[in-house]
């Protein structure tokens, strides 16, 4: 295998290595912020969110034959049955397991992109990838950056399954995007087309259950986000961690395109009109601010609601454009609310915005404990403590 | 590939031999009738096969115990089995949430190194730890309510099935990152031999944690500063779906260690891991660590989303069910020695049946933790955490 992986390597660094943007030719789609309807009139075979995953590494390895994905019981589909039959496509070269040890599976997929190869690892519960923090932070962040652009890992993907499942514990739960979103020298050059530049894209799409669906608008357009967005990160020239919503793998089902579609990363869309408060959110977490942003409603209160899906290097302008207009900002997620990435949009937001803001940004978010066994429900932050937060926010 | 003629013959070729033997060694036990066993009649055990060593004089094979050990074994073992069924249809029936994972078909490995150790010693292990906290003393009681997550728990409902502990007999639990707890557990030895306790730790890990980096590590410490450290792998041959020569260049765990010592043990065979842990306890006491890697098989799936049977046969398991049930090697131990008849076996199996069915209904009766309990133990009690209501604003309170 070593031996394929270097030819594959040296012919794609002679081919390709100097392309810049996306390494495979094919459309991007624009998300376009006015939703379902137009999603629905493209065809394709309703699926499910673990399926659209399915479907992506399809496609990305197919299209690209230095594409390789491999982890903990990858080859046999893996825990949520992502990978299911691509070993038997694509063969025990390309999809393969490894041995349990995190730091070793990215470390190696590091060592697979320089060699100029898209290296799509699976950390198989995002609990499980601070054994390798350290190869992601200060190997795989930084080579770029400290061998002068000569080496690179940019393609390396990480997927990982994060968030609440109901009844996960402390090590099938958590959300670890916000220990990503600070990597030393990120924040320098976070523009991804630059030279010289490296960051960590750190991003989660976004999902809803089909009884969440029904509520309102973006109803199914999750797993057909999730296959634009993992392509389009799969073929990023850096590296990024992916993160998928594992409570939704089974429960978000719609309609996803059969063909090689994209959608652009670092960029925000509004999924909801509204002109009182604007609310920012990302992966799963927007299923329940969207149910807040209902009731909210019957109350008479107008809400935004932005899914951010990039968080890293994430895209201020439209969250501004959003809070210029509302004058108010609600940020939620499900990690503890100190040091998560809420804090930094609301920074950010204040810089920005200071002087049109007309109340203090809420945040919405984990508590600061460990995940609960127990205690779920009292941790998570829900539509209804959302819900409080939007009323207090547009009362202040 | 790793069949099922090597998992099953790897213990089952002498047991005839070794039953014969047994018969022989103790046939003055006759008149010990089942429960009134005699404490101090020693009796001498052959073990189903010959430890295999590394860097190591192995130890004998004729292991001694006792009539009222052999029938404890049977009766601990029994217990725990029923323990991991009954845990079973509770996560069925969705008293039990999270995550669990059972230990049916390694009972032997937890019931034997308790035997050769004391409370002194301290154990750590991963998640898959229900038996072991039984074996270290922890009730009935404790576990069915840790696993429902109520009050009366081992970690007060707070931890579940993964994070048992029992502080007063040196289980430090319970772990749920894989290979973790071994580092940790060469920190308990060295303060093990810093305080001259004379005792040792038992760092448990599998045949997949085998390939954590951080294993490595802690051993080369252990072996460094010559600590009693004794590596224990519990090698079901299985991490979740991948079978172990997937995962390893050389399943040959007790060798991995390379310049540490090991030993390779039946871990189906109670009485041959009783042995091999007493021998590798003295040896940590004055040689620095060891590796034991005990042979041994999980029936249930790895945990309760995996029936278990899609990437090894049935046939295969069915196959370590006859010839190498630990359970069943001691019944036939007791039969042959005749300390008590099938009939009474049975009808002890049925009073543990009960046991741990009352021990169910003691359980559900337990309250689920306080809610504020969400908050406690997350720092030293005093520092606080603060809370924050909704809004972060209108409500805001210093929890203990
Ligand atoms: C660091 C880390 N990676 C992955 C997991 C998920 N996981 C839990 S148990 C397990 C398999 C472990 O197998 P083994 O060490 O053989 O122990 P066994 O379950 O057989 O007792 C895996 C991959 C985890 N808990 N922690
Ligand atoms: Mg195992």
């Amino acid at each position: 295998m070593a031996k394929s992986v270097k030819e594959l390597g040296k012919q794609w660094m002679i081919s390709s290595f100097s392309k810049r943007g996306f390494s495979t030719a094919c459309s991007t789609l624009k998300s376009s912020s006015s939703s379902s309807s137009t999603m629905e009139k493209q065809s394709g075979k309703s699926v499910n969110l673990f399926t659209a995953v399915n479907q992506a590494l399809y496609i990305a390895l197919e299209t690209d034959p230095n594409a390789y994905l491999f982890g903990e019981d990858v080859s046999f589909g893996g825990v949520f049955r992502c990978s299911t039959g691509l070993a038997d496509q694509f063969g025990s070269k390309r999809v393969f397991n490894t041995p349990l040890c995190e730091q070793g599976i990215v470390g190696f997929g590091i060592g697979l992109a320089a060699m100029g190869n898209r290296a799509i690892a699976e950390v198989q519960f995002a609990d499980y990838i601070f054994p390798a923090f350290d190869q992601i932070v200060n190997e795989a962040a930084k080579f770029r950056y400290r061998s002068g652009n000569q080496f690179n890992c940019g393609g390396l993907t990480i997927r990982t399954p994060y968030g609440a499942v109901g009844h996960g514990g402390h090590y099938h739960s958590q959300s670890p995007e916000s220990f990503f979103c600070q990597v030393p020298g990120l924040k320098v050059t976070f523009h991804s087309a630059s030279i010289g530049a490296l960051h960590v894209e750190v991003f989660i799409l976004y999902l809803q259950s089909p009884a969440q669906a029904k509520v309102k608008v973006v109803i199914p357009r999750s797993p057909k986000q999730e296959k634009g967005l993992l392509l389009a990160s799969i073929r990023d020239p850096n590296p990024v961690i992916f993160f998928e919503p594992k409570w939704l793998y089974r429960l978000a089902v719609e309609e996803v395109p059969e063909d090689d579609y994209m959608f652009p990363l670092s960029e925000a869309e509004v999924i909801r009109h509204g002109s009182d408060i604007t609310l920012v959110g990302w992966g799963s977490q927007l299923a329940v601010m969207e149910q807040a942003c209902v009731d909210a409603e019957k109350e008479g209160i107008s809400c935004e609601l932005i899914d951010l899906k990039t968080l890293i290097p994430w895209d201020k302008e439209t969250v501004e454009a959003s809070v210029r207009k509302t004058g108010r900002l609600l940020v939620s997620h499900e990690a503890p609310v100190t040091g998560g990435f809420g804090a930094e949009i609301s920074a950010s937001i204040m810089e920005r915005c200071f002087s049109r803001l007309e109340a203090p940004v809420a945040r919405t978010c984990g508590l600061d404990t460990p995940f609960p066994l127990v205690f779920e429900p009292f941790f998570m932050p829900t539509k209804n403590k959302i819900l409080d937060a939007i009323k207090a926010t547009v009362n202040y | 590939m790793m069949n099922l003629t090597k998992l099953i013959s790897s213990a089952s070729s002498s047991s005839a031999a070794s039953r014969s033997k047994t018969l022989i060694s103790s046939s003055s036990s006759l008149l010990n009738r089942s429960f009134s066993t005699d404490d101090s009649k020693v009796l001498t055990i052959e073990t189903s096969i010959p430890f295999t060593a590394h860097n190591c004089e192995p130890p004998s094979r004729t292991v001694e115990t006792t009539e009222k050990e052999l029938l404890g074994f049977f009766k601990e073992m029994a217990l725990m089995r029923r323990m991991e069924i009954a845990a079973d249809s509770l996560y069925k029936s969705k008293l039990i949430r999270g995550f669990c994972h059972l230990y049916d078909g390694q009972e032997a490995v937890a019931v034997g190194m308790e035997a050769a150790i004391t409370k002194k010693d301290c154990i750590i292990t991963a998640y898959r730890d229900h038996c072991i906290f039984l074996g270290r003393g922890g009730t009935l009681v404790e576990a069915f309510s840790e696993l429902m997550g109520r009050r009366d728990g081992c970690s007060k409902g707070k931890g579940g099935s993964m994070h048992f502990y029992k502080k007063d007999s040196g289980f430090y639990g319970g772990h749920g990152i894989v290979g973790a707890q071994v580092p940790l557990g060469i920190g308990l030895s060295f303060a093990q031999k810093y305080n001259k306790d004379e005792a040792v730790t038992f760092a448990m890990y599998g045949d997949g944690a085998a390939n954590q980096g951080q294993l490595f590590e802690a051993l080369n410490i252990a072996a460094l500063w010559d600590l009693p450290a004794i590596l224990v792998c519990e090698n079901n041959h299985y991490g979740m779906g991948t079978a172990e020569w997937r995962a390893a260049k050389s399943p040959a765990y007790y060798k991995r260690g390379d310049y540490v010592p090991g030993l390779k043990v039946d871990g189906m065979d109670a009485f041959a891991v009783k042995q091999a842990c007493k021998f590798a306890k003295e040896h940590v006491l004055q040689k620095g660590p060891i590796i034991l890697e005990m042979d041994t098989y999980r029936y249930h799936g790895h945990s309760m989303s995996d029936p278990g049977s899609t990437y090894r046969t049935r046939d295969e398991i069915s196959g370590v069910r006859q010839e190498r049930d630990p359970v069943e090697r001691i019944r036939k131990l007791v039969l042959a020695h005749d300390l008590a008849t099938e009939k009474e076996l049975k009808d002890m199996e049925k009073e543990i049946r009960k046991e741990v069915d009352d021990a169910i209904a003691q359980a559900k009766e337990s309250p689920m933790p306080e809610p504020s309990e969400l908050f406690t133990n997350v720092y030293v009690k005093g520092f606080g955490v603060e809370s924050y209501g909704a809004d972060r604003k209108e409500v805001r309170a210093v929890l203990p």
